[in-house]
C-alpha cells in the first residue's frame, strides 16, 4: 500500500510508537518566539532541566511584540534572549527579526521531509516546503526543546486537488478561504491536508505558504504541498553546496511526494475556475462570502501583513493597486512587511514609498496587530479589513470586527474606504 | 502529580469557542500561569454569560463542538487550570487545545453530539455536579432529581499523561 507525504515523514522520524496510533517523532526543527517560549524556559529551569536537545536545530525570534511595548514584553524578550545565548541558539533580535513563519523560510531553515514544531498554531505554514510542521502548546514545545521529540496521532490525510484556472485578481488567499468555507472550521481536525493539483503547482512558494498557513483554520494539524522545482529554486541559495545541481536536489526531494497508490481519507477536487475574491464576515474563518456581497461595508482600518500575507509577493500586489492613489480619509492604513527580507526588497523596489504616499503607516516586521497585541489594536466597534488569518471575536482588540481578505482586496478597500473588489479582478 | 476530576458544572451552549475567547492575547504578556486567573473567558461571545458570576466554583465545563480552536497558546488551558477547572466535556475539541489539556494532566472528554444535547437538555437549567470515574471511564452528572452516567473513551497515551500529571516528566524519563 502506498503512502501519503505525512506517512513517509512519520516513518522516517519514528522514535517509538508507545501505544497504537501514537507516534513519537524526532524533530528537525523547534522554532521559538517570545510569547509561548519564556514560560517553557522558566518551567524547564524550575524543574532543573535547563537543557536543549540540539542548539543547531532550535531557532528563536521575537516577533509578536517588537520592539517591546512595556516591561512585561521586555521581560519576555529578555528571557528568550538570555536562554538563546546560554545555549548557543541562533536568535533573531530587533533589526534582524520578522514574523516567524516569514522569517524562518526566508533563512532557509525548512526542508522537504522535515519535522517542525513551534508554539504557534500557524506553524503549518512551513508545510509549503513539503515538511510536516505543526503548532503545539508550551508543554509540547518544552519537551521538543528538551528531548527533540513530539507525539502525534497517526496521520490521516485529506487530499485537496485544486484544479481549474484562477481568474485575474483571485489569489491564494481567496483559494484557502474557499477551502475553509467548504471544509468548515473543524472539517479537518486531526487531519493533514495535502494541497495538490495544477493550481498549486503554478503557485510561488509565497502563495503555497499562504495556503498552508490557514490549514489550521479548518482544524488541520498541518497542510502540505509537494516539493518540486519551485521549492528547489526557493531553497537553492541554502542547499547549493549539498547538491551538484538543481535536478539532483529535485530528485532527492522527490522522496517526499506521495505514492501513486497512497490512501486518503478523502480526496476533494476543488475547482477554482469560477472563484471570485472572497472576504469573511462574522467571527469564524469559514464564514466567507464573495467580496461583491459585502461591497460597501465601511472600514476604519486596513491591515496588510502577518504570516499569511505580509510577504514580498503580497506587498507587490497591494502596491500595484495603491500606486498613485490615496487611501480614504477615514481609513487608517497599516502595512507590516513580515520579514527583514520582504522589508528590504520592498524598500529597494520603491513599494514602501508607494504605501507611504498612499497614506499607509509602514511598521517594522511584527505579528502585532493580527492578534491585537500591538501596532494596530482596534477600538470597540471598529472594523478592520485585514490580510491576516483570524477573525475571532476580539481578535484585533476587544469589540473590534475583522474581515479577512487578500492583499489586493485590502488595498482596494483602503482606497475606497469600504470593502470592494480590486481592479485586478476581472470576470470571465 | 495527577489531578482529581469532577465537581460543579458550567454549561457553555456554543460551538467553536476559540482560544482568543478563553484567554485574550492582551494577557499573553504574563509569564506565570497564576496571573491569568482573573481573565478566563473574558471575551466569550455568549448571551447572558458573565465570567465573574458564572465561573464561581466551577470544576467542569460542558460545551459543544470544536472547543479551543485557534491559537496554540497553552495559556488557554492554564487559565482553566488556575481557576480549578480540570475537566472539559465537549462534542469535539481542536487538536492542539486537546493535546495541551492532556499534556498538563487535565481531562478532555469527547462525547457524541447527541449525548451532549441530552446533558444540556437535562441539566443546564439548574445546578449540576459531575463525578468522574477514571478507572471505569464514566462520567456521572447529577442535577435536581436527575442523574445520568455515560461512558467515555480515553486512549492509553492520554490516560498515561493524566495519571502522570503531564508530559514533561514522562518524556524526560522515556526519551
Amino acid at each position: 500500500m502506498g503512502k501519503t507525504v505525512a506517512e513517509k515523514i512519520f516513518d522516517a522520524h519514528l522514535v517509538e510508537e508507545p501505544y497504537e496510533g501514537v507516534h513519537v517523532l524526532s524533530l528537525d526543527r523547534v522554532f521559538c518566539h517570545e510569547i509561548t517560549t519564556p514560560i517553557a524556559i522558566n518551567d524547564l529551569v524550575a524543574r532543573g532541566k535547563d537543557r536543549v536537545f540540539d542548539p543547531a536545530r532550535i531557532k528563536a525570534v521575537i516577533d509578536h511584540v517588537t520592539p517591546a511595548k512595556d516591561s512585561k514584553t521586555a521581560i519576555q524578550g529578555k528571557i528568550l534572549r538570555e536562554w538563546s545565548r546560554r545555549h548557543g541558539i541562533e536568535f533573531f533580535d530587533i533589526g534582524r527579526n520578522g514574523v516567524c513563519h516569514a522569517l524562518f523560510p526566508e533563512r532557509g531553515f525548512v526542508r522537504p521531509g522535515f519535522t517542525v514544531i513551534m508554539g504557534d498554531s500557524h506553524t503549518c505554514t512551513h508545510g509549503a516546503f513539503g515538511a510536516f510542521a505543526a503548532g503545539v502548546g508550551t508543554t509540547d514545545l518544552e519537551v521538543g526543546i528538551l528531548k527533540g521529540v513530539c507525539a502525534f496521532k497517526r496521520p490521516r490525510t485529506i487530499k485537496v486537488e485544486i484544479t481549474g484556472r484562477l481568474k485575474p485578481g483571485v489569489f491564494a488567499k481567496d483559494v484557502i478561504l474557499s477551502i475553509i468555507h467548504r471544509l468548515g472550521v473543524n472539517g479537518a481536525t486531526d487531519r493533514i491536508i495535502e494541497f495538490a493539483g495544477p493550481v498549486v503547482e503554478d503557485f510561488s512558494m509565497e502563495s503555497r505558504m499562504t495556503l498552508c498557513n490557514m490549514a489550521v483554520e479548518a482544524g488541520a494539524t498541518s497542510g502540505i504541498c509537494y516539493p518540486d522545482m519551485v521549492t528547489v529554486e526557493y531553497l537553492w541559495p541554502f542547499i547549493e553546496d549539498e547538491y551538484p545541481n538543481k535536478e539532483a536536489a529535485l530528485e532527492d526531494f522527490g522522496r517526499w511526494r506521495p505514492d501513486e497508490d497512497a490512501e486518503y481519507e478523502e480526496v476533494i477536487v476543488h475547482d477554482v475556475s469560477d472563484l471570485e475574491p472572497l472576504v469573511t464576515y462574522g467571527y469564524k474563518p469559514d464564514l466567507v462570502k464573495p467580496v461583491r456581497e459585502m461591497e460597501g461595508t465601511r472600514v476604519d482600518q486596513v491591515y496588510i501583513g502577518s504570516c499569511t500575507n505580509g510577504r514580498i509577493e503580497d506587498l507587490r500586489i497591494a502596491a500595484q493597486i495603491l500606486k498613485g492613489k490615496k487611501i480614504a480619509d477615514h481609513v487608517r492604513g497599516i502595512v507590516s512587511p513580515a520579514s527583514p527580507g520582504a522589508y528590504a526588497q520592498a524598500f529597494k523596489e520603491g513599494l514602501l514609498e508607494i504605501f507611504m504616499e498612499a497614506g499607509f503607516c509602514v511598521t517594522n516586521p511584527t505579528c502585532g496587530a493580527c492578534l491585537g497585541m500591538s501596532n494596530g489594536v482596534l477600538a470597540p466597534g471598529e472594523v478592520c479589513a485585514s490580510t491576516t488569518n483570524r477573525n475571532f471575536n476580539g481578535r484585533m482588540g476587544k469589540g473590534g470586527m475583522v474581515h479577512l481578505m487578500s492583499p489586493a482586496t485590502a488595498a482596494a478597500t483602503a482606497i475606497a474606504g469600504y470593502i470592494t473588489n480590486s481592479p485586478l479582478f476581472r470576470e470571465g | 502529580m495527577a489531578y482529581g476530576f469532577g465537581g460543579k458544572v458550567l454549561f457553555l451552549d456554543r460551538s467553536d469557542i476559540n482560544t482568543d475567547e478563553i484567554i485574550p492575547a492582551r494577557y499573553l504578556t504574563e509569564i506565570s500561569k497564576e496571573a491569568l486567573a482573573p481573565y478566563l473567558l473574558e471575551d466569550l461571545k455568549l448571551e447572558g454569560f458573565d465570567p465573574k458570576r458564572d465561573l464561581e466554583g466551577v470544576k467542569v465545563i460542558v460545551t459543544r463542538e470544536n472547543f479551543g480552536c485557534g491559537s496554540s497558546r497553552e495559556h488557554a488551558v492554564w487559565a482553566l487550570e488556575v481557576n480549578g477547572i480540570t475537566t472539559v466535556i465537549a462534542a469535539g475539541f481542536a487538536r492542539i487545545f486537546r493535546q495541551n489539556m492532556f499534556n498538563c494532566g487535565l481531562l478532555a472528554i469527547t462525547l457524541a453530539p447527541e449525548l451532549i444535547d441530552d446533558l444540556f437538555r437535562e441539566f443546564s437549567a439548574g445546578e449540576a455536579l459531575a463525578t468522574i470515574d477514571l478507572a471505569k471511564s464514566e462520567v456521572t452528572i447529577r442535577g435536581g432529581e436527575k442523574e445520568k452516567t455515560v461512558p467515555f473513551e480515553l486512549g492509553p497515551f492520554e490516560r498515561t499523561l493524566v495519571e502522570a500529571g503531564g508530559w514533561v516528566e514522562y518524556a524526560d524519563a522515556h526519551y
